[in-house]
C-alpha cells in the first residue's frame, strides 16, 4: 500500500505513452505484493488490452503467485519465471 | 514438522503503530518470525502476514480515511485449539482502531468473478483465517483472527 499509487502511475503511463506490442515487468526484486499492489497489475493487463498490447510478468515470488491464485487471476495473466522466457515467448 | 513453542496464553506481540502505510512493512518484519516460532509453515506464515497486512491497510484506508496520524493495535496471543476431537496451537490476533464504528453489513469482499481493480481485502483475509470477527468495544474497532497451525503430514524418524 505504501507505494502501489506511484506504481500504478509508473506503469499506466508507461502502457499508455509507449504503446509498445508488449510490457514486461520485472517483478523479482518486489518481495511482497498486496491486494493494492493486485489492482495496479489488474489495471496495467486492462490498459494493455485496450491498446492491444501483451501484458508479461516475470520473478514472481512464492507470495506474489499465492495473492494472484487466491484472487483468481493467476490465469489471467502472461507469467515467466525470468527475463530471457520472458522476452523470447 | 518444527517444533512449537510451549507457551502459556499471555500475550507474544503487542504492537502500537502510526497509521502510515510505511509501517507496514515493519509489523510484517516482526510478525513473521513470530508465526515461524509458533510452528506455522512457510506457506501459513505468508498466509497470515498478508491478512494481518491486509487488514490493517483496510484500517488506514476505511477507517482513518488516509489519515498518517492515527493509532492501530495489533497483538499476537497463542491459542490451543480443542474442538471436535482437533488439537492444535495456533494464534489470535487481536487489532484494534478507534475510527467510526464500522457498518458490518459493508464488509463483504467483492465477487471474485469480476475481474476489476480493488475489493481483496477481505477475501484474502477470510481465505487465510480459520476464525475472523468483527466487533464494536467501547469507542474501538476489534478484529479478531484466529489461525491454527496445520499438522504436519511426516510421521515420526525412525
Amino acid at each position: 500500500m505504501s507505494n502501489s499509487l506511484e506504481i500504478r502511475k509508473a506503469l499506466l503511463g508507461e502502457i499508455r505513452e509507449a504503446k509498445k506490442s508488449r510490457v514486461v515487468l520485472n517483478l523479482t526484486d518486489v518481495r511482497y505484493i498486496d491486494s493494492s499492489g493486485v489492482a495496479s497489475l489488474v489495471e496495467g493487463l486492462k490498459a494493455s488490452r485496450e491498446l492491444g498490447s501483451r501484458f508479461v510478468l516475470f520473478g514472481l515470488s512464492a507470495s506474489a503467485r499465492e495473492v494472484l491464485k487466491i484472487s483468481r487471476l493467476l490465469k489471467l495473466f502472461e507469467i515467466y519465471d525470468d527475463e530471457e522466457q520472458a522476452m523470447s515467448a | 514438522m518444527k517444533s512449537p513453542l510451549n507457551l502459556s496464553r499471555a500475550f507474544l506481540l503487542k504492537l502500537k503503530l502510526r497509521s502510515h502505510p510505511k509501517l507496514l512493512c515493519v509489523v510484517r518484519g516482526a510478525m513473521e518470525p513470530l508465526m515461524e516460532m509458533l510452528g506455522f509453515s512457510e506457506s501459513e506464515c505468508r498466509a497470515i502476514i498478508r491478512a494481518v497486512d491486509e487488514a490493517l491497510s483496510n484500517i488506514m484506508r476505511h477507517s482513518y480515511h488516509g489519515r498518517l496520524d492515527q493509532v492501530i493495535d495489533v497483538s499476537c496471543t497463542p491459542v490451543q485449539r480443542r474442538a471436535h476431537a482437533e488439537t492444535g496451537q495456533g494464534v489470535e490476533i487481536l487489532i484494534l482502531d478507534c475510527g467510526p464504528a464500522i457498518d458490518l453489513a459493508k464488509l463483504h469482499g467483492r465477487s471474485l468473478h469480476e475481474i476489476r481493480p480493488g475489493g481483496l481485502g477481505l477475501h484474502l483475509i477470510r481465505d487465510t483465517m480459520d476464525s475472523v470477527e468483527y466487533t464494536r468495544t467501547g469507542r474501538f474497532n476489534r478484529l479478531r483472527m484466529v489461525k491454527y497451525a496445520q499438522p504436519s503430514k511426516r510421521g515420526p524418524n525412525p
